[in-house]
């Protein structure tokens, strides 16, 4: 199963950059966890948030005939604590796209304060690992995504690729 | 308009440091990509991509990169090493690397080795210089 982990698309503009949002509330039950008491959001999930905004920026900009795995986090770095009821913006924009992989950078911020940058790379893995046998449900493109992408290109009434039903 | 070794050198630094989270002390020119500075197959990559910017270049990865491609071509290679064909290939393909330690035992795990910052230094400088 995959999980989604940003909440809607608040703006794409397709090849080039998008902005998500993400609402942290404490129904989230690892926040319970993390830490009792204190509860803040794990940075690697603020990863997640961006390598999900990203990567399907990247996907939609090949028409999701590539299957786009994170390859690399080449920066990370946060400035302060995610608390339950912050309301996220996680901006992601592409620095480079090649045949065989792309990398991007963004920003997540909350009102007008920075809470982390974060570059990161994603591979094609069929242009890398030719031949080599993956299941489909490693990978983001199987559906499930489609949701997210459909309400923006509805209230934006711009097109926006789809995946196919094969992934 | 020429850039010299040393700035150009200065540069390289720089994307390694960024690419590979390495110090600036640790990019010395003799330093190897994977053994020294850790570099992994997609760190190649973003190499690729941060010089491509630096310079205002394009950099095809294999031109860069040349040997990544001859090792899984069994004409080329044998028993782990490379045959005096596959010598010959990655000469042509490498004329800015000094081959000549590695032609003594053209082992794979050594072609490792022959991914220096100086080999980044010598491709650049003849790309803006030549």
């Amino acid at each position: 199963m995959r999980w989604i982990w940003i909440d809607k698309f608040a703006e794409f503009e397709s090849g080039r950059r998008a902005v998500a949002i993400k609402n942290v509330t404490m129904a989230e039950e690892h926040l319970h966890d993390h830490f009792p008491g204190f509860p803040v959001m794990p940075e690697c999930l603020m990863i997640e948030a961006m390598a999900q905004t990203a990567g399907i920026l990247v996907g939609e900009a090949a028409g999701f005939r590539e299957k786009v795995v994170l390859a690399k986090i080449s920066k990370a770095v946060f400035f302060d604590y995610v608390r339950p009821g912050d309301s996220l913006r996680i901006e992601a924009e592409i620095t480079t796209m090649a045949i065989e992989a792309a990398s991007t950078s963004g920003t997540i911020t909350r009102g007008d304060q920075t809470i982390a940058e974060i570059e990161l790379m994603f591979s094609h893995v069929d242009r890398n690992l030719a031949g080599k046998k993956f299941p489909e449900e490693n990978f983001v493109f199987t559906g499930t995504f489609t949701g997210l992408l459909r309400d923006i290109a509805l209230n934006h009434k711009r097109p926006v690729a789809q995946p196919t039903e094969s992934g | 308009m020429g850039m010299d070794r040393d700035e150009i050198f200065q540069k390289i630094q720089g994307v390694l440091v960024d690419a590979l989270g390495v110090d600036e002390d640790e990019v010395t020119a003799e330093a190897t990509l994977m053994g020294d500075l850790g570099a992994e197959s997609i760190d190649f990559l973003d190499i690729v991509f941060r010089l491509e910017k630096a310079f205002g270049i394009k950099v095809p990865r294999e031109e860069l990169f040349p040997a990544e491609s001859l090792l899984n071509n069994p004409e080329l290679v044998s028993n782990g090493k490379l045959t005096s064909k596959g010598l010959a290939e990655l000469r042509e393909r490498v004329p800015h690397t000094d081959l000549s330690e590695f032609e003594k035992n053209p082992d794979l795990s050594k072609l490792a080795d022959l991914f220096t910052v100086n080999a980044i230094v010598t491709y650049i400088d003849g790309r803006l210089n030549a």
